[in-house]
């Protein structure tokens, strides 16, 4: 509001206008401030603020199914369905999802990062990196389509298992291969986070641990371990919330009695064209992350990120 | 300068919304007697593959009038790309049965007038006034092209040809079943339980009362452990039978020849209790700007020639008759494989798609609607 380009072309000469403007803040710090942020808040508040804001409001109402037009009656029922089965069952499917999901990828994460501060060389770590965001630069349709590939009967993994003699395993389209999927590609949101926790621990605490007396496992239980956490918060942050909305894996490596929050806001968006319960259903996802924030934010995640 | 020109353009452009009513179809509700001068271009929404440049190029040619085509993902998506902002914006849109009725309930296309199109009258007798594009007599839609939704089968698999819906809900193939992944789905269990349990009463599998559907999506539950996959891209139910994963299913006559050209031991048929099926229709939009141009492509793409050609590219049943021959010339055989010369019984024996509405056509409101066939779907796949 401060910086109003209309008063500074008006009067005296640009110079000595944008000179009294740069006083006139100078000696009023909060308006400064508040001239510099206004214009990325505001288009913060239109842009995603707004947009939640109506997703919001779009869940009191309903559309007549005919003609496909939203009935601008306040209502709750949209709100009241959700608890109607099945979806009660997909809520708990979709968060049993991604809480495995996470758990995995944390089990996976904190090792390879381990591996990498501390015992990778400069030239292999490097490497590594690149090949852990390197599945980033694939499309992601392609990721998935290629473990259709993998996990189908006649597919590569069916072809290891009979190599070193082990019976086949079909588990493509079923719940596994989705938690096997998901997994893979969350992968590096995890990574990373635990990655930069653990380079950020000094190599002195492990040396003061080790003079105190502790052993190995000891020093990584209650030195190392306790400071990677804020990292494996982060992760689990971005793998948990990207599983709580994907509906494209569900669609093509789910089976039977898969579906996930996901997809029911797609299929009631896309194909049923009942906006308003896809906008109630879609703030299921939103109150479990606000939940999930919460925790995270005492276990300190947000110095992490 | 600036603004003498606006102004200028203005005038311009409203001379000629004045003028073009007055050179030939008119834009108002009143349904045209002829067809004047095209308007140099056509805007249409239309699925993927409908708007080929083998059969497009010829028509602007003659025409004069260039085609810019949208391609729609789903029938809603035409539904929602043809009311909103208006509509206007598309002038045709070659909706699904289980959109064009709710297009014309909701106002967005025009009532045709089909003695302008020459090729009607060679069409099947069924696809002349169908339920999906024709109300009280009155056409909204010109019918294109169509197909069934087919029984099929691995013929290695299966010793004794299965001629009943029955085989996709029977245990004998646990693991092996894939049935496409849409509410719409639930029309082909209602027209099986029609037949199999007739006390249930159902006259059209998509006109179904609350106890009817139901004893449908009890149906569809006790499938559920069956099936091996619900598949949404016609290639997830190709790749399944490549590999075996699946040998029996509902499926398109685009996935049975797919896999036969692959040499993949498959077979379709039509089961003893009949299928359900696709039609598509070209509309008008009750806002169109190039109304005369929207005429002229329907003229077009209903003549012989392109309905083989699109048939042939996309894989399903042209309506109008004397494409048979044409489908020979351009690929032999093609005509009896996409059974474009049946009698017009094998025609209306398919139940075709249309949107399921809560008045039941009998004075009744009492059927269940496409949002508690969405919610019924939900509940099926768990």
């Amino acid at each position: 509001m401060a910086a109003d380009p209309a008063r500074i072309d008006e009067g005296a000469p640009a110079g000595g206008a944008l000179r009294a403007l740069s006083r006139f803040t100078w000696r009023r710090p909060r308006l400064k401030t508040l001239g510099q942020v206004s214009a990325p808040v505001a288009a913060f508040v239109f842009v995603y603020v707004a947009a939640l804001a109506a997703l919001l409001i779009q869940g009191f109402w309903t559309t007549d199914s005919f003609t496909g037009k939203v009935i601008h009656s306040w209502n709750l029922d949209n709100f009241r369905t959700i608890a109607d089965a099945p979806y009660p069952t997909i809520i708990l499917r979709t968060v049993g999802m991604a809480t495995a999901v996470t758990l995995t990828c944390m089990l996976l994460a904190f090792p390879y990062a381990y591996f990498l501060v501390r015992v990778a060389g400069p030239r292999l770590r490097v490497i590594l990196l690149v090949a852990t965001v390197l599945p980033l630069w694939v499309s992601y349709l392609v990721r998935v389509y290629s473990w259709r590939l993998i996990l189908n009967p006649d597919g590569a993994l069916n072809w290891a298992l009979d190599l070193v003699g082990l019976p086949d395993l079909n588990i493509a389209y079923t719940n596994w291969a989705m938690w096997v999927v998901f997994t893979y590609i969350w992968l590096p949101f995890m990574v990373l986070p635990v990655y930069a926790a653990l380079e950020r621990v000094p190599q002195s605490y492990l040396e003061a641990s080790a003079d105190l007396g502790a052993h190995g496992p000891t020093t990584l239980r209650r030195v190392i371990f306790p400071l990677a956490v804020p990292g494996l918060a982060a992760g689990s942050i971005f793998t948990f919330s990207l599983t709580l909305g994907d509906y494209i894996a569900p669609s093509l490596v789910g089976g039977p009695g898969s579906s996930l929050i996901g997809t029911v806001v797609f299929e009631n968006l896309g194909l049923a064209n009942n906006a308003p319960f896809a906008a109630a259903f879609a703030t299921v996802p939103l109150a479990i992350m606000a939940v999930y924030l919460v925790i995270m934010k005492r276990l300190g995640a947000f110095e992490s990120l | 300068m600036k603004r003498i020109r606006f102004v200028h353009v203005t005038f311009a452009a409203l001379v000629a919304a004045l003028a073009v009513p007055a050179a030939g179809v008119s834009k108002g509700s009143a349904v045209p007697s002829s067809v004047g001068k095209g308007e140099g271009k056509l805007t249409m929404v239309v699925w993927e593959g409908y708007a080929e440049k083998q059969w497009v190029a010829p028509f602007e040619k003659a025409s004069g009038c260039k085609v810019s085509a949208k391609y729609a993902g789903s029938s809603n998506d035409m539904f929602n790309l043809m009311t909103s902002g208006g509509g206007g914006q598309y002038d045709v849109v070659s909706a699904s049965g289980d959109a064009s009725l709710r297009l014309i309930y909701a106002g967005a296309v025009a009532e045709l007038n089909v003695n302008l199109i020459p090729a009607y009258k060679d069409f099947f007798k069924a696809f002349q006034s169908p339920l999906h594009n024709t109300v009280d007599g009155k056409h909204y839609g010109i019918s294109i092209q169509f197909g069934p939704n087919v029984l099929m089968y691995n013929t290695k698999s299966f010793s004794k040809k299965p001629t009943s819906w029955s085989a996709i809900y029977s245990a004998a193939n646990k693991g092996k079943i894939t049935i496409p992944d849409n509410p719409i789905q639930i029309a082909d269990a209602a027209l099986y339980l029609s037949k199999t349990k007739p006390a249930l009463g159902i006259k059209d599998p998509y006109e179904l009362t609350k106890a009817q559907l139901a004893a449908v999506v009890t149906l569809l539950k006790a499938q559920r452990p069956l099936i091996k996959k619900y598949w949404g891209l016609a290639s997830d139910q190709i790749d399944l039978f490549k590999n075996g994963g699946s040998t029996i299913g509902a499926s398109w006559p685009y996935q049975v020849n797919t896999l036969a050209a692959a040499k993949v031991p498959v077979a379709a048929l039509i089961p003893k209790e009949g299928a359900t099926g696709w039609a598509d229709s070209y509309m008008l939009s009750t806002k169109a700007q190039h109304p005369n141009c929207a005429y002229r492509w329907m003229q077009y793409i209903t003549q012989p020639k392109p309905q083989a050609q699109q048939a042939i590219y996309f894989g399903e049943t042209p309506v109008n008759k004397k494409a048979c021959k044409v489908m020979d010339s351009l690929s032999k055989g093609s005509c009896a494989q996409y059974s474009a010369n049946k009698p017009e019984a094998y025609y209306r024996s398919i139940k075709f798609w249309k949107t399921p509405v809560a008045d039941c056509g009998n004075g009744q409101k009492n059927c269940m609607d496409l949002r508690a066939w969405t919610t019924a779907w939900t509940q099926v796949k768990g």
